[in-house]
């Protein structure tokens, strides 16, 4: 090192810059500044352009809702579909049939597992183990990552099976599917999502042993929460803190701002901070909703029934994906497809509102519709907006109480730690056109 | 002897929604033997390890839709031996091309509170408009499976063999009973290119073009089909307006039926 840096150093001046974040879904960077021993300034840049769905998607009808919208994330398109289903079907008050609702639970199913195989092994675990990549990790460690990438093709292969394709999948619509699989179809998968179970146990097993900062902070959970289920597509929106609403005042109850450094809008509570949406936030809230194996499984990695430490994320992504195995296997053992596959759909004029759980967390969508159908407005708020504040928070937080590492460390820990959010920057600024709206 | 060095291989986004280099991810069967044959030089949302370049192979994701952008591809085309676009986006400037029929231009300084904040162009447009491009692979998405054939043949030094028929034609071989003649569901089948295994057909629903058009379609004699089953012009332009918007014959099939 030479001295001037060394001096610097010593001063406690520094700046932590990562100018592209890596193993994150979309274009990112981050600019930590340290002064005189103290953060100054954290910045999470976001410079994915904006795309403007919002904005190209009025005048359309509202069946391209769930086809275009799925367009804002290759990662979770499922979500965008199943938001964007929900909401209409509640503006023309449709309520699918029993069927669709199981098929479209097991659709999810099949997101949540390829989506937090994903991150578990090939994005987030090469951190705690020092790897640059899950293909380095590969290295050293083949059976492991094999085990991950077969887990991550097994719910590809659920998305593919009720969806046609395991990016922007087709068959989801409003009122239902365009083809509902036969039962048989779906029996074929159970071999495979049997090992899946075992695997998803290993996993947590495999995770739980890693090393974990001792990092926590007050965060307020937000999540949905239903009677008696985990939460996937219904439910109402709660929070730690007491939150608990329709879906339909979700709006009243959050707001964006937008702010400067950023192509995407930040969240917060009316009157309140920002706060956290996710897998920690769904189990914190939900984890007496869990399946018994998936319940046992957070027991054995001593979870808790809340989580506040976002670098054990990975734990309850491994956790959320045991359950989510388990119950595409519920749902396959009592599945008969309905004929129709879709309700018939009456369009009128109204607004319709509605929140799922995408993998990363609450995904909101509405839209206010013609008398033909017509979208006339819409507003999507993606689940890494709603968490872009709480991330810069977190930084702070961890980068001034871990100055006496060293940049390079320092810089790769904070990486990390933007990591725990499974940040989807594709997802997060596709809709600056609303903050142009309102002006 | 020697061994021969691995070529290198570079993953690039422009404006997109990152579907189609999550398709190199998806490939979980192939995915450690192609990082055993290339080595994996640049790709971001896999790897925070970064070589420098130049690189053997880049494959560019996404559309120009940024000032910045609009540099920066010549910068990666100056680092690239073999450019290739993957997806709709980069190859007809994708869904986010809607605004080229828009006017954006006029709504920037009204609508952007600071716009020395936010660069955006009123346009999107395909990685071609900008440098050369050695080889467009179509999908939107990608089919993981043409994407394999086209990181194979560039790593053995060939052109990619994929076929470059209609839709309507692999219906014809999945035994996909028409879904226009059968059951009068509109469909671009006919004038919209392989790739995806004529997937929505067998579903029962009509193609909606996400793998662009095919060499010189027959889209006004589509146009006559679509309009005897039910669809007004406008509904038809709307059709053509949508994930490849920007490609030159769904371009002038949109303004034929937007004008009629």
């Amino acid at each position: 090192m030479s001295e001037r840096k060394q001096a610097v150093l010593e001063r406690g001046n520094r700046t932590v810059r990562v100018p592209v974040l890596a193993r994150v879904e979309g274009e990112g960077g981050l600019h930590i500044r340290v002064k005189d021993g103290k953060v100054a300034q954290v910045r999470l840049d976001i410079f994915e352009p904006p795309r403007f769905f919002e904005a190209f998607m009025r005048g359309r009808p509202y069946s391209d809702a769930p086809d275009f919208t799925a367009r804002i994330c290759g990662i979770c398109p499922v979500a965008y579909q199943m938001s964007a289903v929900h909401a209409i079907e509640r503006a023309f008050g449709i309520t699918p049939e029993p069927a669709v609702r199981a098929l479209r639970r097991l659709l999810y199913c099949g997101e949540w597992i390829e989506s937090h195989a994903l991150h578990v092994y090939m994005l987030h675990a090469p951190d705690f183990l020092g790897y640059e990549s899950g293909l380095h990790l590969a290295k050293d460690h083949g059976e492991i990552v094999a085990r991950g990438l077969r887990l991550k093709k097994i719910g590809n292969s659920l998305v593919t099976c009720v969806g046609g394709r395991e990016i922007h999948p087709i068959s989801a619509k409003v009122g239902g599917f365009w083809r509902m699989p036969p039962r048989a179809e779906l029996l074929r998968l159970v071999e495979d999502l049997k090992w899946a179970r075992d695997a998803a146990i290993e996993t947590v097993r495999w995770v739980a042993g890693f090393e974990f900062p001792d990092f926590e902070r007050d965060y307020e959970f937000v999540a949905l929460r239903h009677p008696d289920e985990y939460p996937l597509c219904e439910g109402r929106v709660v929070s730690s803190a007491g939150i608990d609403i329709d879906p339909a005042d979700y709006e009243r109850t959050f707001v964006e701002e937008h702010v400067h450094h950023s192509n995407a809008l930040h969240s917060h509570i009316v009157g309140r901070a920002g706060y956290f949406v996710g897998p920690l936030a769904r189990y914190s809230l939900n984890a007496d909703r869990l399946s018994p194996i998936a319940k046992q499984a957070a027991t054995e990695a001593k979870l808790g029934t809340e989580c506040r430490n976002p670098f054990r994320s990975i734990i309850v992504r491994a956790v959320e994906t045991v359950w989510a195995v388990d119950e595409a296997l519920r749902i396959i053992e009592s599945y008969e497809p309905c004929d129709p596959p879709a309700a018939p759909v009456a369009p009128h004029a109204g607004r319709g509102c509605a929140v799922t759980e995408a993998p990363r967390g609450i995904l909101y969508h509405r839209y206010d519709l013609a008398p033909d159908g017509t979208i006339e407005a819409s507003r999507i708020v993606p689940p890494t907006a709603q968490n872009l504040g709480t991330v810069e928070r977190d930084l702070a937080a961890f980068v001034g109480s871990n100055l006496s590492l060293d940049t390079e460390k320092l810089t790769w820990k904070c990486e990390q730690a933007v990591r725990n959010y499974d940040p989807c920057i594709s997802c997060a600024t596709h809709f600056l056109k609303l903050d142009l709206r309102r002006e | 002897m020697k061994p021969r060095r691995k070529p290198t291989l570079a993953v690039w986004k422009f404006a997109s929604c990152d579907g189609c280099q999550l398709s190199i991810l998806d490939c979980e069967d192939e995915l450690l033997a192609v990082a055993g044959v290339v080595d994996v030089a640049n790709f971001p949302e896999a790897s925070r390890a970064v070589k420098r370049g130049p690189y053997d192979l880049s494959l560019v994701e996404g559309s120009i839709t940024t000032p910045h952008d609009a540099e920066r591809i010549h910068q990666i085309r100056r680092a690239s031996r073999v450019l290739v676009t993957i997806g709709a986006c980069a190859t007809s400037g994708g869904l986010q091309a809607l605004r080229n029929f828009a006017n954006v231009a006029e709504w920037i300084p009204v609508v952007y509170a600071s716009p020395e904040v936010i660069h955006t162009l009123g346009t999107s447009t395909p990685i071609s408009a900008h440098v050369k491009v050695d080889y467009e692979l179509r999908g939107c998405p990608v089919d993981k499976k043409q994407l394999l054939e086209v990181v194979n043949a560039f790593v053995l030094g060939r052109r990619p063999v994929l076929p470059s028929h209609s839709v309507c034609l692999d219906c014809k071989a999945r035994g996909t009973a028409c879904v226009t003649v059968a059951r009068g569901v509109p469909c671009l089948g006919p004038v919209t290119h392989t790739g995806c295994g004529a997937l929505c057909p067998a579903y029962g629903r009509g193609c909606f073009g996400c793998f662009g058009p095919i060499k010189e379609p027959a889209t006004p004699a589509l146009g006559e089909v679509l309009r005897r089953h039910g669809w007004s012009d406008a509904r038809i332009a709307q059709a053509y307006r949508a994930y490849n918007a920007g490609a030159g014959a769904f371009r002038q099939a949109g303004d034929v039926h937007e004008r009629a």
